[in-house]
């Protein structure tokens, strides 16, 4: 699992058959200082409840498990977002996600 | 498995039903001496581990699954041990939580 930032929402009306009705967000991991690290990229949104948009801290889950969380879970799907993320506690301080674009 | 430190905690309070009641710690790789190696992510809780600990991470999902129960249940990352000391080769000492 790792934490990432929302920084946007993406459509596709053309999906694979399984994948209808699921949310597609665009991600931004982090690094541990909250700054950006590594690629953005897109995460499928776990369950309905979970509901996220640009700036809101986010838990991910990659891999094959990532595909586990969807209504269909034998899917082409490498992300997903499994938790959003109130608050993070780091050395006794809390985390705030960093200005956008600032990169570790 | 990976070697690293607890940094912190993750709060979610809106999350896949399998992480309910799970402790997830925020954590950082670290190299066999106990550096961080500039990678952070966030792992469920298995063995009790705290902020400052040195802990062995699992990062594997069959592990993740063993720990909840729950057979689609999205979890790769487990900490699931507390390192005391990590020896070389040669017999000596590359990480000693006593001297750290």
């Amino acid at each position: 699992m790792y934490l990432a930032r929302v920084i946007g929402r993406v459509v596709a009306s053309e999906r694979y058959p399984g994948l209808e009705g699921v949310a597609l967000q665009l991600v931004q991991p982090l690094a541990e200082d909250g700054t950006d690290q590594g690629d953005a990229h897109v995460a499928a949104v776990a369950t309905s409840e979970i509901s996220v948009g640009p700036g809101d801290f986010v838990n991910c889950e990659g891999g094959r498990e990532a595909a586990l969380v969807l209504p269909e879970t034998y899917v082409p799907v490498d992300a997903a977002i499994i938790g959003f993320v109130e608050a993070v506690e780091r050395h006794g301080e809390l985390l705030r996600p960093a200005a956008e674009g600032a990169r570790s | 498995m990976i070697f690293a430190e607890v940094i912190g905690t993750v709060v979610t309070p809106v999350q896949h039903p399998s992480l309910d009641a799970k402790r997830l710690l925020y954590l950082r790789a670290l190299d066999p001496t106990g550096q961080p190696t500039g990678k952070a992510f966030v792992g469920v809780d298995g063995c009790g581990a705290g902020h400052g600990d040195r802990v062995l991470v699992m990062d594997e999902g069959n592990s993740g699954r063993q720990l909840t129960g729950i057979p689609n249940a999205p979890i790769k990352t487990v900490v699931v041990g507390v390192v005391d000391f990590i020896e070389g080769a040669d017999g000596q000492l590359i990480y000693n939580e006593a001297t750290t």
